[in-house]
């Protein structure tokens, strides 16, 4: 099959699925519903697949398959084709979206089966894949945004999935809302790159990206990338416009899975791993980049600690993750924020499964508190957690290992790095194995807090399936990009990943020695020792020991209620952008809309009624008072001609 | 015998007082009275009075177009008198009863 076809039947089969889904919505058919949705994404699924192989065949200057669908927009110069690309980057990012996508489609036949609003959801879950894969595949920013958008309305429509709670739908709003703050500054970005290199196709921009660097603030390049990342904070849920993504764990759990730790959150990473060469040119943005996803990193990880709700420590610890790829993509390592990537989209989605999984188990209870002792509940669900664990808090040769480790170093070795950025990089790890470990103790190990009216089970087989093959993807995932140190040490394993995306990623001015491997084992040991040190700690303070909670927040005090509350970032907005914001609305309403606006009009109005009542009160229908004003007028003005 | 011409013994302000007189009359008529066909005679009187000065100007000013004039008005208040009378039998096929006030369903 030729690629246009494949890439028209990989785009087109979701939206399919969402349509037959879309028409019948009122109907409670799980099954029809859910093998119709997963029957769907399978299919883009073994295209992906399909095309992945025709990329590795091709030979490396080839490895580009495009599909140009017609033409979109063409005004004057500005032209913008429905074309799609799959390539290096591209087609990593088809291949989680369609794959995991199709595990948590499946995960969901088994979670939503007593949902009446099933058939929607598999709608809604369609459409959101259909919209991810136009964000991937587009070979524009303006398709990359026409995805970019869908994805926001998808999410939205997923968290405020069960709208009729009023909270829930607030949660819906606010992630579009936030969004949108993140995409408005997405447009200026555009319409800065289109207004210097006269193009938004992103291949030509990339090739068009300056091969000197700017050093001023102001340049099109540095100003453009940090308008677009800016809409990336938004997407992707970074300091500042992070807030939207804990509350949006008001969503179904796998819709959590997919969207808010998957795949839609990392779309502001695609983004810039794919315009790299424009953001190399700026390194001021990077160095931006770089900062603003290690506080978020360190940031969102503090916060992870002293939640109880088993999805809001999920939440902050994917908005943590983010940090680390945008750290990694700050400091110029391009691969390595990829494989986090796409290590993370398992083991997150994974470990999301894994707490809707409990969720299911407990009978929709989320309050880790209400937990404990789960373990010999739920084996399976437990076993693939822990691999999800192993995963995320860098347990060497686990999958996040790897990636989490090659960021940690680029940020030490990278010529855009420093050693700060590496201390941030290591405290975010730290407190990942210390809150992830106590997510595990306070769930599944300890002792049992479960309230009697409760008896959990093990999930059905359709659930549990999708688990076990994230978890094997969990642990060996992070083998196809093994740094080279440690490839060189267990036998020459060499780095697929980074060959793989490295005819795509420009490399950055070297400046100052190279560092030695004698130091990456060093870094490398470090952070690990640090982690597991921290992760043993968690494991000791939490299993078995009643009224830890309390006894913590006592002994942190003020400290643990600021964290606890968030920092009171949420609050601050409110107080210093959202209230204000409202009260100045109000106010111009009040003064300007309606003393001014309306009073004028409504002056103007009754004038013309008054006049207009004057009028009418000589039109009686009485003829002969007609015929006696005609008398009067003809009398009137006789007067006037003869006394003249 | 002194020749007796009646345009000269009679003289012009005669007809134009009787012109006048007629006039006011059949003014009086159409703002006064209530009955439709009694309103249609009215206006009939205002036009002849018209008619009668028209007359009488052209024959003291020996000018034939005052004459011609007169044509047209009889045959306007021909046209006029139809429709008026039209509007009177179906007033009164609606109401029983010819009276004006009837007109006053017509306003908007």
């Amino acid at each position: 099959m030729s690629h246009e076809a494949l890439i028209a039947i990989l785009l087109l089969s979701p939206l399919v699925g969402f349509i037959l889904n879309g028409v019948r919505f009122r109907s409670s058919n799980y099954i029809l519903a859910g093998s119709i949705a997963t029957g769907a994404v399978f299919v883009s699924f073994i295209c992906s697949v399909m095309l992945m192989i025709d990329l590795i065949n091709a030979p490396v200057d080839q490895r580009r398959l495009a599909a140009n669908f017609f033409e979109w927009i063409a005004v004057g110069g500005f032209k913008v084709n429905a074309g799609f690309v799959v390539d290096q980057i591209s087609s990593i990012m088809i291949l989680i979206i369609t794959g995991v996508g199709s595990l948590i489609h499946l995960f969901s036949i088994g979670y939503m089966h007593h949902d009446k609003g099933v058939t929607k959801y598999f709608a809604y879950l369609n459409l959101f894949i259909f919209n991810m894969l136009i964000l991937v595949l587009g070979d524009s920013l303006l398709t990359m945004f026409v995805g970019w958008e869908g994805v926001g309305l998808c999410s939205y429509l997923l968290i405020g999935f069960w709208f009729s709670d009023s909270a829930k739908a607030a949660a819906g709003m606010k992630a579009f809302i936030t969004n949108r703050i993140g995409d408005a500054a997405f447009i200026i970005g555009m319409f800065i790159l289109f207004f210097s290199f006269g193009t938004l196709n992103m291949f030509e921009l990339n090739a068009l990206a300056p091969t000197t660097v700017e050093a001023s603030w102001m340049g099109a390049a540095t100003l453009g990338t940090l308008m677009l990342f800016i809409g990336a904070t938004g997407k992707s849920a970074q300091v500042p416009l992070y807030v939207w993504l804990p509350d949006a764990m008001a969503g179904p759990t796998p819709v959590s899975a997919l969207i808010h730790a998957a795949t839609m959150v990392t779309a502001g990473v695609y983004m810039i791993v794919r315009l790299n060469p424009m953001f190399v040119a700026a390194p001021n943005t990077m160095m931006v980049i770089a900062i603003v996803g290690a506080v978020t990193a360190v940031m969102a990880a503090t916060i992870g600690l002293t939640q109880f709700d088993i999805k809001k420590v999920l939440a902050y610890s994917t908005v943590s993750q983010l940090g680390y790829m945008f750290l990694a993509v700050g400091v110029g390592a391009f691969g390595a924020g990829m494989m986090h990537l796409m290590t993370h989209a398992f083991f997150k989605a994974l470990m999301f499964l894994g707490s809707g999984s409990v969720i299911h188990a407990m009978h929709e209870e989320q309050d880790i508190r209400k937990m404990g002792g789960l373990k010999k509940y739920l084996p399976i669900t437990h076993f693939t957690f822990l691999m999800g664990w192993l995963a995320i808090i860098g347990f060497p040769l686990f999958s996040g290992f790897f990636s989490k480790d090659e960021i940690l170093w680029q940020a030490y070795a990278s010529p855009r790095g420093s050693v700060f950025l590496w201390i941030a990089g290591v405290a975010g790890a730290l407190l990942t194995a210390f809150y992830m470990t106590r997510l595990m103790a306070l769930t599944f190990w300890g002792g049992s807090r479960v309230p009697k009216s409760v008896h959990p089970h093990e999930s059905p087989a359709i659930m549990t399936i999708p688990l076990i093959i994230l978890a094997i993807l969990s642990v060996i995932g992070g083998f196809i990009g093994v740094p080279h140190v440690i490839g060189e040490y267990l036998g020459h394993i060499p780095n697929y990943w980074a060959d793989w995306l490295d005819p795509l990623i420009r490399k950055l001015p070297e400046t100052g020695a190279p560092h030695t491997a004698a130091e990456e084992w060093g870094l490398m040991a470090t952070s690990v020792s640090l982690a597991l040190i921290s992760a043993f700690t968690a494991y000791r303070i939490y299993t078995n020991n009643k009224g830890t909670n309390e006894q913590i927040a006592k002994a942190f005090g003020p400290v643990y209620n600021f964290v606890n509350n968030k920092y009171f970032v949420d609050e601050a907005y409110f107080a210093g952008i959202i209230n204000p914001l409202v009260k100045q609305s109000q106010n111009l309403w009040m003064y300007i809309d309606v003393n001014f606006i309306d009073k004028t009009t409504h002056v103007i109005s009754d004038m013309t009624k008054g006049a207009g009542s004057l009028a009418r009160s000589f039109q009686t229908g009485n003829m002969q008072q007609y015929a006696m004003y005609i008398g009067l007028g003809v009398v009137v003005v006789l007067t006037f001609v003869l006394m003249r | 015998m002194p020749e007796t011409n009646i345009f000269t013994t009679i003289g012009l302000e005669h007809y134009l007082v009787l012109s006048a007189v007629i006039f006011s009359m059949g003014m009086a008529g159409v703002l006064l009275r209530r009955n439709l066909i009694v309103l249609l005679m009215s206006v009939e009187l205002m036009l002849n009075a018209v008619n009668i000065s028209f007359v009488a100007f052209s024959k003291y000013n020996n000018n034939i177009e005052g004459q011609i004039m007169v044509f047209f008005v009889m045959t306007i208040a021909a046209a006029e008198a139809a429709v008026g009378l039209a509007l009177a039998v179906s007033i009164f096929k609606r109401f029983k009863e010819v009276n004006i006030r009837f007109f006053e369903h017509l306003k908007g």
